[in-house]
């Protein structure tokens, strides 16, 4: 009903009337599983077999750009540039900024190829093409796509972006309003723009698309408004439609065929996608892929994952809910699905698995075996074998009390009957949240050190499953959800976590929920943001801290680590406080309300103390002697 | 605009009669549209008022506009079933998806008492039927007129400092109060008395303790 301009107004007028909601109490630790009654492995650590590592189809050697929200295929992070190191990086500066002319929040890496910046912005989806080679980087081009403002109005959580990525002279990003847009590097025009999504039924595109072996792979967003969700794969030359595999529905429609062999039983048999429902709940059911898909250039496959069933409330959809909350194998040819693993199945707490996946040689169980390294939001760490779908060990890395163990026989979580939802009762201390013990914001791992860096959440929730209607349009979640603290009060952890000892090696709190990414380097410093507006840099083998930075507003975005023209090593982030933890600030929310923005501003409301909404790029070196 | 309000009441008392007077000849306008048909006439915003200046009023629905004047409100104020109804009707259509309890989310909160396309009763209900451009659908001929006006009746009452101060929780909203008809007569936004932040508390002393002391590298 109102402009977001409306709220310098909104905001002065509820003065004095009430005081706002106070964070409420942590849970306390009782409530939560230690790691040890719980950890699962098909096989005892064997660390002797080999040293974890991407191979080099996958990440290979650091050119110095960054030409992908994840730098490479295997979805990494790491920088192998060198000239920032421990000893040094307490004199780390700022170079030049640069204003989004936005202030959502920004969630979108800045990509680095022959010497310009490329950056995507929140709504309206600004790109700007900056010119690293002139002092001060001034703007070559800029390109404003104007997607339709009533996209603002369904987008579940903040109109984020996660960014682009540059190929073949072309800069490929997608809008909120459902277009897919390649762009000419050298003069910011349309190549080709791709409408996928109608926002008349609720469906906006936020996902960075990943782009690969001539294609260009997309998902939507919609899995709070019962979008049935679809991947797809584009020509990357022509912007046309290539294959569209359904996250529900027959196994025509998902591109389930005579190649598909998932390794659990409760995946094989026919048309799952619409018996594991209630009749036509498949087609208003969600699934939604608006995180991270690999393109596996060894392999040669596509993994993506699906995002959460729709309503939220369970008792809607009785059933596994097929192909929810999981992730596929797929041929980047035809689309044709190879395998499938249900992280949640039925899930009964909005536990999407779009999260990232990194592509990793790992030793297991005497050898050296090709997996995929998949932080959920349930909590637990997945490591699976590429080739099969098998899961090789899935640990929890966050408080948990809702699973208690992954079956490795079955595949199937053990759920905490305690901890599952219901129409009519409160379920309290439900850990972890909704939104994850990590939501999308992705993990970094170095070879180095040979551990992955997870920025996530500590976070838990009180959910009552409420009827909900289906109104194409309109949201259909059915549940009230109040977030809280997770033990010890800190919202935030950043946890070091070896994959092959299937434990953490140290962890750093924070106040607030990590939103950001991170990048680690070869000379081993951790880069990340945090919402109260820190960039901070820690020393990758201990979490000792190094040095910090205090931004314009929070970082919920990707930093990146390049080389510029003159062969110094640079440190980029973009500032922009928002997305769903962020909405609070940045969105139009009362903090008075704590079911608001799907309950997370119980457990946020005293974020707009510490930031304000923003929207700049920072961009970072060592002074120059 | 806080220092324009308040430092030329004089012309602000001007304004609201000339908006008062806007106003007569909007309905004019409107009636001539009635017997004419559509194209005929200066729209009523573009009309001279007796100085022979063109009037405007940058605050929708300040004065009597026509929608404040639409008699099918009346019966909405002071209306406690109206405003239970509304509150069904808001979960039973999904209002609360977006709007939550009040507070907001994927739409804006509706209890803090700002409005960008009106306050009133008619106003809102008029929202409710034609939409608005960020993302609030067009309900007109899918909700039934009737619970469009309950459902209105349930946001105007969102605001009131009796249902603020009703709610013991942070699930506002639970026990609205019904829209007195004075809710409705005030002349539209004010400037606050003061002004100190977001949320009612002052940005020194121990509410910032937390962020004084937060650590981090």
């Amino acid at each position: 009903m109102r402009t977001p301009l409306h709220l310098a107004f909104a905001s002065t007028l509820c003065v004095g009337v009430v005081a706002a909601q106070t964070v409420p109490a942590p849970v306390p630790e009782s409530e939560i599983f230690s790691p040890e009654q719980i950890g699962h492995a098909l096989a005892p650590p064997t660390p002797q077999a080999g040293r974890t590592a991407p191979s080099a189809a996958n990440a290979p050697p650091d050119d110095g750009q960054w030409t992908m929200p994840a730098k490479n295929y295997a979805q990494t992070r790491y920088s192998e540039l060198t000239e920032i190191t421990p000893q040094n990086v307490g004199t780390l500066t700022a170079q030049f900024t640069f204003s989004l002319g936005v202030i959502k929040g920004e969630e979108a890496a800045p990509i680095v190829a022959d010497n310009t910046m490329y950056i995507v912005t929140a709504y309206p989806n600004y790109v700007y093409a900056l010119d690293l080679t002139k002092p001060g980087a001034p703007m070559k081009w800029r390109f404003a796509p104007g997607p339709a403002p009533a996209s603002q109005g369904i987008a579940c959580c903040d109109v984020v972006n996660r960014g682009g990525s540059v190929d073949h002279g072309k800069y490929i990003f997608n809008t909120l309003d459902g277009q897919t847009i390649a762009l000419d590097v050298k003069t910011g025009k349309p190549v080709w723009r791709t409408q996928l999504g109608n926002i008349a039924i609720g469906e906006t595109i936020t996902m960075a698309p990943l782009v690969a072996d001539g294609k260009v792979y997309v998902g939507n967003s919609g899995g709070e408004m019962g979008v049935r969700g679809w991947f797809v794969a584009l020509d990357e030359g022509t912007g046309k439609l290539l294959w569209k595999a359904y996250s529900t529905g027959p196994d025509k429609d998902v591109l389930i065929g005579p190649e598909f062999k998932p390794h659990y039983a409760a995946d094989q048999g026919k048309d799952l996608g619409v018996s594991s429902w209630p009749p036509q709940a498949w087609m208003i059911g969600g699934g939604n892929m608006w995180g991270w898909a690999n393109y596996d250039a060894e392999l040669h496959t596509v993994y993506h994952g699906t995002g959460n069933p729709g309503p939220w409330n369970q008792e809607q959809r009785p059933g596994d809910n097929k192909w929810t909350t999981g992730i596929f194998s797929r041929d980047p040819n035809t689309g044709a699905a190879r395998w499938y693993y249900q992280y949640s199945p039925h899930d009964e707490h909005d536990y999407d698995g779009i999260n990232e996946q990194l592509l990793l040689d790992m030793p297991f169980d005497g050898k050296m075996q090709k997996v995929l390294i998949h932080i959920d939001r349930n909590g637990y760490i997945y490591v699976i074998e590429r080739n099969t779908g098998t899961v090789l060990s899935a640990d929890p890395f966050g408080p948990v009390n809702s699973i208690q163990g992954i079956d490795l026989q079955t595949g199937r979580p053990n759920m905490n009957p305690a901890k599952l939802t219901r129409v009519g009762q409160t379920v309290t201390n439900i850990c972890p949240t909704a939104s994850g013990a990590k939501d999308w914001n992705p993990s970094s791992f170095s070879p180095h050190t040979g551990l992955l860096y997870i920025g996530h959440e500590n976070m838990c929730m009180d959910w009552e499953d409420v009827q909900v209607n289906y109104i194409a349009g309109t949201p259909y979640v059915g549940a009230l959800v109040h977030m809280k603290p997770g033990p010890g009060g800190n919202r935030g952890l950043l946890t070091a976590w070896d994959p092959v000892a299937r434990k953490p090696v140290w962890q750093d709190k924070e106040n607030f929920p990590i939103w950001s990414s991170s990048v680690v380097t070869a000379s081993d410093v951790l880069f990340y943001g945090t919402m109260d507006g820190w960039f901070k840099a820690v020393n990758a083998r201990t979490g000792e801290a190094l040095w910090r930075f205090k931004v314009d507003s929070g970082i919920i975005s990707q930093p990146i680590s390049y080389r510029g023209p003159d062969g110094r090593q640079y440190i980029a982030v973009l500032s922009g406080v928002g997305g769903w933890s962020g909405a609070v600030v940045s969105g139009p929310v009362d903090p008075r309300d704590g079911s608001a923005a799907l309950g997370m501003v119980a457990a946020m409301s005293d974020l707009p103390k510490y930031t304000t909404a923003g929207g700049t790029l920072y961009v970072f070196a060592l002074p120059q002697h | 605009m806080y220092l324009r309000f308040h430092s030329t009441s004089q012309a602000r008392t001007s304004a609201g009669r000339r908006a008062t007077l806007g106003a007569v000849l909007l309905m004019a306008a409107v009636h001539a549209g009635c017997n004419h048909g559509p194209g005929q006439g200066a729209m009523p915003a573009q009309q001279p008022d007796h100085f022979g200046v063109v009037d405007s009023a940058l605050t929708p629905g300040v004065g009597k506009s026509l929608v404040s004047e639409d008699p099918r409100a009346a019966q909405y104020y002071d209306n406690a079933d109206a405003v239970t109804a509304g509150k069904r009707l808001f979960a039973q259509y999904n209002c609360n998806g977006c709007h939550s309890s009040g507070g907001g989310g994927m739409g804006p909160d509706l209890m803090d008492g700002g409005w960008i396309y009106g306050s009133r009763l008619a106003q809102i209900h008029q929202t409710l039927v034609e939409g608005r451009p960020n993302g609030m659908p067009a309900w007109g001929g899918k909700i039934p007129d009737q619970e469009l006006w309950q459902l209105a009746t349930y946001v105007r009452s969102l605001s009131l400092p009796a249902t603020v101060a009703a709610e013991s929780d942070d699930t506002p909203g639970q026990r609205p109060a019904a829209v007195p008809r004075a809710a409705d007569e005030d002349p539209g936004w004010t400037p606050p008395a003061s002004t100190t932040n977001d949320y009612g508390t002052t940005l020194e002393g121990s509410a910032y303790e937390g962020a004084a002391s937060s650590k981090g590298p």
